[in-house]
This record gives C-alpha cells, sequence and structure tokens, in this order.
C-alpha cells in the first residue's frame, strides 16, 4: 500500500561560509489519508524545517542535501520547479504561524481567494467567489458574504487563521501542513482552530502535518507523533503510546517538565542544558550532554531507530531496558 | 584586544574582506583621508605661503606638456601656485568643513530626535515641526543670506577668516532635520522595548535612559547616514564655494579652486578646474559607495542571527 | 513568619484609560456639519481591586487585551493610573514623584516577557547588573558591586566568568536568567513577572520557573504573576486572578479556582486548556469574539458571549463579591445563587 505522503531518510544541509550545516539528519515518516500526524519539538530541532522541505520552499542557504520525498506516488523532489507549482499550493497548502505571512494586507479577503482560485483552475471570478464563499463556511465564519469585502486587519487573529485555512481549502488538497498554527493564539481560540482542522481531516480526507512545540496540543490532535531533537527524530508511534509511555529520556524529560503533571508548587522536573546549537550537535547520541540515563556507548555511537512495542512505537536510544517508568503521568 | 578579536570574527568584517567595491572604496577613501591629514607634510610647496608664490609661474600646464615645468607635476593656478599642493591643501580644507558639518549636524539632530522621541507629546511635535520648516527652507538660501550678512557685518577682511566655521554651521543648519528624524524614528522603536521599562523599573532618571540605554542601540542608522551626510557637505561646499559663498581663494577648498580656474577653462588651462574636480568626484564617490555598502550589511532585515 | 493578614499591596478600583486619538488635528471629525473633537481611548483596566499578601504569588490570568500586562504596569509604576490608589504597605505610591518612589525602587522590581527585549543589546552582563546596584548605593565600590553581581550570577545559575558578554552570546533561557538577576540585584521584596516563562522552550520553562520558585523560597519573595498559560499558573500559585476585557472576573485559591471555578468566563477558559493524553474533552465554546476595549459592552463585560446572560447582566455592572472566605466573583447569576 502506497502512503499519501513518505519521507525516506531526508536531509537538509545549510551552505554557509564555514561550510554546510546538517539542518535534518536521515529522517524518514509517512502519513495517510485522513491522518494527522505531529511533529513535535523545541524550537533549533528543525520541525519548521523538515515542512518546508516537503514543498521544497527551503530559503535560500538551505537545500535538500539526500532521501526521498514521495506524495501520491511521485518523487516530488525531483520534479521541476514548474511541476512543483503544480503541487505546491494545490495538492499540498501550508498554514503558518502568523497569518499575515499568507495574507495581504492591502487586498480583501475575497480578492485574494479569487486569485488562489485562478492561480490553479481555469474558472470564471463569480465562480471563483461562489467556491470561497463555500470554503468560508467550511471554517466557520459568520455572515462570509461580509467578509468578503473586509481586509484582513479589520478581523480578530482566530477570525485571520480561520481564513487562511479557508484559502488553503480552496484547492481541495490532499495534505495540509500546519505550522504552529495557534501558538499565536489565545487558548479558547486556539481549542476552536485544533477542532476545525481535526473534522477538515475527516470530511475533506485530508493528511495533516501539525508542528508543534506543544505536547499537549498534539497529543489531543494527532493519532501518530514524531519527536525531533537536533536535527533527527528520536522517537516515533502512536500518540497514545508515546504520552503514556515515553520511552526515549528526553521525550520522558519533556512530558515530566510539564506543569501540571506534577504536584503545584513542587520543583518541576528539569531537562538540564539546552538544544544543542547545530553547529555543535554532540558526537554519538545528541542528547547524550543532557541525559541522565547516559552511558559511554551513548557518547560513542549514533542510536538508530528500534522498535519498542509490536511495530508501533520505535525510539532512538541504547539505554531503552533503562526507560521504562520514568513517566510521572502514569507512574 | 578581545573587541578587536571579536570584530575580526564578526559577519560585518567578513562581508567586508569579501565585496570588492566596499574594500576599494574604503580603501581609498581612507588614503585620500590620511593625504588631507598630511597634506603640510606631503606638498612640495605650501600655498598659504605668499611669499613662495611667483606671478611668473601662473598658469603653467602639467609637467609632461609643453611649457609644463618639473617642479609642478599638475601645473599652476592663475596665481602661479603649485596645482598638486593647492589641491592636498583644497582636500584638507573640503574633508575638515565635511566631517566638522556632519558632526556638527549630528549632534544637533541625535539631541533633538532623541529628546523628541523619548519625550513624546507636545514636545515632540514641536520638535519635528521646527526640523519640517528647517527642512523646507533651501539650504542656499540660507547660505547666501547668511554670508552676505556675515560679510557686511565682519568686512571681506575678517569673513575670509571665519568662513570654514561659518560653512560648517550653514551646511550643519540645514542638514539636522534628517539625523533628527533618523534617531527619533529608532529611538519610538527602542523606546517600547522592554530593556528601557526595566531601567525605568531600576528607577534612573530619563536623561541617564536616554543617553546610557536607547542612544547607543540608534546608532546604526546614524553611522549609515554619516556616510552619505559627510559626501553630501563636501559637495555643498563646493557648491557654495563655487558660488563664491564658501571658501576665498586665498585659502582654497576644492570648490574654490575649480571656480578659480573655471574661466581659463576655454583659454586653454583646463588643468586648472579638472584636477581638482576629479579629486571632489572620486572623493565623494567612494564615500557613497561605502555608505551604500554600510547601509546594505548593517540592514537588520537583510541580515539576521 | 511574615504576617499574612495585612496585605504586602494593594490596588483599590484601579482604572486605566490610554488616550490613542493622535494629535488635535486627528481628533476632529466633521459630523452633521459641525466640527467635533473625539477622543479614542482603549479601557485597558476598569475598576480593578484586590489585595497581594506577604510571600503569596498572586497569578493574573486571561487572554490577550484582556489588560493583565497593563495592570502589572500600573501596579509597577510604569503607567499612572487614570483613577484608584496602588498602596505598598501602608503607603499610596501611585502619585509619588520619582525622588519619592526612589525607596519603593528598592522594594519592587519586574521581570519580563522577552528575553530578546530585555537586555540592553549594548552593554554587557556585568554592566547591566551593577546599574541598580550602584544607582541605589551610590557610595559602593567597585569590588563590592562586582562581587555582588557574582553572588547573584552564581543564584541564577549563570557562570559569573560570563559577566563581560554581551546579551546575544546567551541563549533565550539564559538571557532570562539574567533578567531576573538584574530584578534579584536590589533585594527586592515583591517582584511582578509579565509573562516570564511565554517565549521559551518546554525544557527551558521549567528551569526558569523553578529557579523563580527558588529565589520566592530564599527570600521569601511575593510575586504578582501574568500569564495566559494556565498550566503555569495552576502550578506555582498561591491565588489566581481572572482577568477578562478590563476588569476582574474571579479571585479565587488556585486549587479551589480549577476545581470549582464559578465565573462563566473562567469556567470557558480552564475548558479550553490542552491537557496532555486526554482525548479533546469538550471545551465550552464561546460565541462571538473579544469585543474592543475601546466600545465596552454595557452591563457586565462578559454578557455578549455568556450564555446565562440575562436582562440583568446586560444593564448592570457586576460588582466583584466575596464568596466564601477567600474568594471573589463578579457574577450576577452566582451572586444570585443561580449558577
Amino acid at each position: 500500500m502506497t502512503h499519501l505522503l513518505e519521507v525516506e531518510n531526508l536531509e537538509v544541509k545549510f551552505a554557509l561560509r564555514f561550510g554546510d550545516l546538517t539542518a535534518i539528519d536521515d529522517i524518514s515518516f509517512y502519513l495517510d489519508k485522513k491522518e494527522k500526524l505531529g511533529i513535535v519539538g523545541e524550537s533549533g530541532a528543525g520541525k519548521s524545517v523538515t515542512g518546508f522541505a516537503i514543498i521544497n520552499l527551503l530559503s535560500k542557504p538551505g537545500y535538500i542535501a539526500g532521501g526521498r520525498i514521495r506524495f501520491e506516488g511521485r518523487e516530488i523532489n525531483r520534479l521541476s520547479a514548474e511541476a512543483l507549482r503544480q503541487i505546491r499550493g494545490n495538492r499540498i497548502s501550508m498554514i503558518f504561524q502568523d497569518p499575515m505571512m499568507t495574507l495581504n494586507p492591502v487586498l480583501t479577503i475575497g480578492t485574494q481567494m479569487v486569485e488562489t482560485v485562478q492561480a490553479h483552475r481555469r474558472i470564471g471570478k463569480a465562480e471563483a467567489r461562489e467556491l470561497a464563499l463555500e470554503k468560508l463556511r467550511k471554517v466557520y465564519i459568520p455572515s462570509p458574504e461580509k467578509r468578503l469585502d473586509q481586509y484582513p486587519h479589520e478581523m480578530s487573529g482566530g477570525m485571520r487563521q480561520r481564513i487562511v485555512i479557508a484559502i488553503a481549502l480552496l484547492t481541495d488538497p490532499a495534505l495540509i501542513i500546519a505550522d504552529e498554527p495557534t501558538t499565536a493564539l489565545d487558548v479558547t481560540i486556539q481549542a476552536g482552530i485544533m477542532e476545525l482542522l481535526t473534522e477538515l481531516c475527516e470530511t475533506e480526507a485530508m493528511g495533516l502535518i501539525l508542528i508543534t512545540h506543544d505536547l499537549a496540543v498534539v497529543s489531543q490532535v494527532t493519532e501518530r507523533i514524531a519527536v525531533m531533537y537536533a536535527g533527527r527524530i528520536i522517537e516515533t508511534g502512536y500518540t497514545t503510546d508515546i504520552v503514556t509511555h515515553p520511552r526515549h529520556p528526553y521525550t520522558i524529560g519533556l512530558i515530566n517538565s510539564l506543569p501540571g503533571t506534577r504536584q503545584a508548587g513542587s520543583r518541576l522536573e528539569q531537562i538540564p542544558g539546552m538544544m544543542p546549537n547545530l553547529t555543535a550537535i554532540p558526537e554519538g547520541c545528541a542528547f547524550h550532554p543532557r541525559c541522565f540515563l547516559a552511558a559511554d556507548q551513548c557518547r560513542r555511537h549514533r542510536p538508530e531507530l528500534t522498535a519498542v512495542s509490536g511495530g508501533r512505537h520505535w525510539a532512538a536510544c541504547h539505554r531503552l531496558d533503562q526507560t521504562l517508568g520514568h513517566n510521572h503521568l502514569h507512574r | 584586544m578581545r573587541g578587536w578579536q571579536r570584530f575580526k570574527k564578526s559577519y560585518f568584517f567578513y562581508s567586508f574582506r569579501r565585496d570588492p567595491v566596499a574594500l576599494t572604496s574604503f580603501t581609498i577613501f581612507f588614503f585620500l583621508v590620511l593625504v588631507s591629514l598630511f597634506a603640510p607634510a606631503i606638498a612640495p610647496h605650501n600655498p598659504y605661503d605668499t611669499s613662495t608664490i611667483d606671478v611668473m609661474d601662473a598658469e603653467l600646464p602639467p609637467s609632461w606638456m609643453d611649457g609644463g615645468e618639473e617642479r609642478f607635476w599638475l601645473g599652476t593656478d592663475i596665481q602661479g601656485r603649485d596645482l598638486y599642493s593647492t589641491m592636498l591643501y583644497g582636500l584638507r580644507t573640503s574633508v575638515a568643513i565635511g566631517i566638522g558639518a556632519v558632526l556638527f549636524q549630528g549632534i544637533l539632530g541625535i539631541v533633538v530626535g532623541l529628546t523628541a522621541g523619548y519625550v513624546g507629546g507636545r514636545v515632540d511635535s514641536l520638535l519635528m515641526r521646527v526640523a519640517d520648516i528647517q527642512f523646507s527652507i533651501p539650504y542656499l538660501i540660507v547660505a547666501i543670506i547668511t554670508s552676505a550678512i556675515f560679510q557686511l557685518a565682519f568686512g571681506l577682511g575678517r569673513f575670509e577668516q571665519l568662513a570654514m566655521p561659518l560653512l560648517i554651521v550653514i551646511i550643519g543648519i540645514s542638514e539636522w532635520p534628517k539625523y533628527a528624524r533618523t534617531v527619533r524614528a529608532s529611538v519610538l522603536g527602542e523606546k517600547q522595548k522592554e530593556y528601557v521599562e526595566a531601567a525605568r523599573v531600576i528607577g534612573l532618571n530619563p536623561a541617564r535612559i536616554m543617553y546610557r540605554h536607547i542612544l547607543p542601540n540608534t546608532l546604526t542608522p546614524v553611522l549609515v547616514i554619516s556616510t552619505i551626510q559627510v559626501a553630501q557637505a563636501v559637495m555643498s561646499e563646493a557648491a557654495l564655494s563655487f558660488l563664491g559663498l564658501g571658501m576665498p581663494v586665498t585659502k582654497p577648498s576644492l570648490g574654490s579652486l575649480i571656480k578659480a580656474g573655471f574661466q581659463y577653462v576655454f583659454s586653454g588651462s583646463w588643468w586648472i578646474s579638472t584636477f581638482p574636480g576629479i579629486l571632489l568626484v572620486t572623493f565623494t564617490l567612494v564615500v557613497i559607495l561605502f555608505g551604500d555598502w554600510l547601509r546594505d550589511v548593517l540592514n537588520p532585515k537583510l541580515y539576521k542571527g | 513568619m511574615p504576617n499574612s493578614t495585612t496585605p504586602l499591596l494593594s490596588i483599590r478600583h484601579l482604572v486605566k484609560h490610554f488616550d490613542i486619538s493622535g494629535s488635535l488635528l486627528d481628533q476632529l471629525t466633521l459630523e452633521k456639519g459641525r466640527l467635533r473633537r473625539r477622543r479614542t481611548t482603549v479601557k485597558a483596566v476598569n475598576d480593578v481591586s484586590f489585595e497581594i499578601r506577604r510571600g503569596e504569588t498572586l497569578s493574573v490570568v486571561g487572554e490577550s487585551g484582556c489588560g493583565k500586562s497593563t495592570l502589572a504596569r500600573t501596579v509597577i509604576g510604569l503607567y499612572p493610573p487614570n483613577r484608584g490608589e496602588v498602596v505598598y504597605e501602608d503607603r499610596r505610591i501611585d502619585h509619588l514623584s520619582a525622588r519619592q518612589m526612589l525607596p519603593f525602587r528598592r522594594k519592587m522590581q519586574m521581570i519580563f516577557q522577552d528575553p530578546y527585549a530585555s537586555l540592553n543589546p549594548r552593554m554587557t552582563v556585568a554592566r547591566t547588573l551593577e546599574e541598580p546596584v550602584v544607582f541605589h548605593n551610590p557610595g559602593i565600590s567597585a569590588a563590592a558591586a562586582a562581587e555582588k553581581v557574582a553572588d547573584v550570577m552564581r543564584q541564577v545559575g549563570v557562570d559569573p566568568k560570563w559577566a563581560d558578554r554581551y546579551p546575544h552570546e546567551f541563549s533565550g533561557g539564559q538571557r532570562q536568567r539574567i533578567s531576573i538577576a538584574r530584578a534579584l540585584m536590589v533585594d527586592p521584596e515583591f517582584i511582578v513577572a509579565d509573562e516570564p516563562v511565554s517565549a521559551l522552550d518546554v525544557s527551558i520553562q521549567a528551569q526558569i520557573l523553578n529557579l523563580l520558585m527558588d529565589a520566592q523560597e530564599q527570600r521569601g519573595l511575593t510575586y504578582l504573576f501574568i500569564t495566559h498559560d494556565l498550566s503555569v499558573v495552576r502550578h506555582i500559585s498561591t491565588r489566581v486572578a481572572v482577568m477578562y476585557l478590563g476588569t476582574l472576573c474571579e479571585l479565587a485559591p488556585a486549587a479551589s479556582i480549577f476545581s470549582h471555578p464559578r465565573h462563566p468566563y473562567t469556567q470557558a477558559l480552564l475548558s479550553a486548556i490542552p491537557r496532555l493524553g486526554e482525548q479533546r474533552s469538550q471545551h465550552i465554546r464561546l460565541k462571538g469574539e473579544v469585543p474592543t476595549p475601546i466600545h465596552l459592552p454595557t452591563g457586565c463585560v462578559f454578557h455578549g458571549r455568556c450564555r446565562y446572560a440575562d436582562a440583568r447582566c446586560r444593564e448592570e455592572v457586576p460588582v466583584a463579591t466575596a464568596l466564601g472566605p477567600d474568594a471573589l466573583v463578579a457574577c450576577h447569576r452566582v451572586a444570585e445563587g443561580k449558577l
């Protein structure tokens, strides 16, 4: 069976003045229709770069140095720029943290939506407007006819993000990549947007890649998770497995450091140190300087993803036999 | 020493070394400034010393031409001064006026811009309206009127002595609003930042917050416009001198040299105007090119991190 | 043991409005042939009163635009209030001159949200940290000041040998430590923390929260903690104040507000917190959007979005009333005992 999206051994580098930096180091994952995958990590983990690499929108010094990206059976990292444009923004849409990255402040919502439709389809203006209205209704925008003639600044942040989602839906994409779509929004609005995205995946039969730093959000929305650290996927599997029984020490630390998993007022469990800079990724396991289980082999050999339970859950750690039961949540 | 090490590793120095235009223009600029600084030591003659000037030497062509003399390799002007020496002294005067005027307008503009931006409200409105009015008066009119008044008031002899500071003030006065606006705009941006609020929470007084905390963070754009302003000031000085409102012929700047030679261009003595002209263009060009590069490299929108 | 009955700081009927109408020319409008002067004011904080007790952490939560940051800045004296009082111990401090305010500057400090904007990029860490000490103790020797800097740096977990570096050489978490160190330099007793961990990564967030809790324990600090992150609030607060559109909705001990929220807005807010590992529980959906603080709704500011609102809520502004020994709720329906 072919998946909607398959990423195999993807490698992304940045060409800088002192040489090439590896930003994404040999990552693989897949996604099916109607499926929601969370890519989780802290800043500098490479999660956003992964999103941009899929649609080949890496900005200047960045380039794909290796690996394959198959989308709907086609290897899209080998396509010409023109062929890729047919896919990007058409079959694959992207939603960013800041809606104003997508919206043009000097054009009305209607103009922007009609333009987007007409860039990908040969249809008349009236028809395009009709389609825009339909999508605005899908994202539950009240009085959509009125909104079409408004400018982005006349709307609240939550409303703008809904408009951006409506624009993403215009071309009936098969895949939506959402990069921190609710980070700038308030919790009550965030809950609504997440609900909407979940619902749309089902009704529109789309795949969703949710890139975020927020484990709690991801755990509520997605079926599967890939946890990234210093440019690599260090743990992946079904969301419920990872949240209840994390096996990589980093994931364990991340979950345990969340306020709300421990007695109020007590000290939070903290991971010492910080994510390494791409210029100085440690030898062996990149996490070993911060790891409470680090042993000799961790300093020397880089661990590969290994299955921890029946082909559903993988973690890249040498000390997997030691990592059970460190999770406060379900101790 | 650590500062220098840091500088050598910086992005600024890296892009400077990599950019041939920046490297060349800065080298030429640096060379010209050095030459003008040490003009008395380098120049073979002293054009201010009337006792060494012989009218018999007037209008000699450059040494490689017919009738040229070894002593004057770029020829002589109508008073018989060595053109090469006079140009060195002229460049010195031009550069001094240029830098002096920029310092004057810079200090005035920074103080006004900083006060307007930080204090805000009515003070801001008042100061910026003054700047607008100043900006809307062409500097030529200011220059013509002021120098006319000064020439009348002090007499021609005294005016010649006062010409240089007067030019600095005239050019400085007419351009300070540029600094005031630039500084005010960056102050408005910096004022919002939390480090300023932190300084207020500590209890520091406004003057200290303005000069110790905000000012150092607004200097980058000031540096950028300063290069362009130096070129501008040198050009303004040349223009004023050319119109006879600037430096007198006895203490020539590049502008007054061009003016002095201009009437002889068609009678064959082209060199008197041409060589100072080339020097003037070279100087302003390298300053502007360097300023352009500086603006690109210091623009936070183009370079992040 | 500090006396817990006398408040360290009280806020009484605090009002802060911002005039954003611009210059006189911008204010003039033509209405029905007549020239009129119109002013636009943002009503950021409207009649808020509460007390902060010695040694506690009082958290103010709310969504963007609810006035919590304005409240913090008015309390610390960055903004003068339009009406109302800020009382420190027994002295009113909101109208003091800069000179009269100086002794209070030593007692009250502030920690900011953005670790990249809260440190002056042109000053080394040592200069940033020395400044408050030298300013408040003019006679202090250079050696004593440096000693103090090294001391506090160690306390916040930054190696003192990095004192000569500039802020850009540090990571976000380390900068936030330095920012905390600056606040601690004058040995304050009260600290306003405005979203101090919101800009940080999860693993760094835990480090900073622990540091803040340690500092509180060691120095007996009192915190006014401003944040939108409800899980952080739940973890560190003694009491929680919930704000909506510039007014106080509810104030109660942390444990009870999370287990038994009374105000309809608090209920909606708490139901929206994403919780790890819980599949989406039904959150309370609020209708409509937050109105602008320029045109406040009449009556209860929340009535337009509240599912329990009735005629009284639309007309009469609810007053925060005590419910039980330690809780305040500003809601007609709760006061009527119908919720």
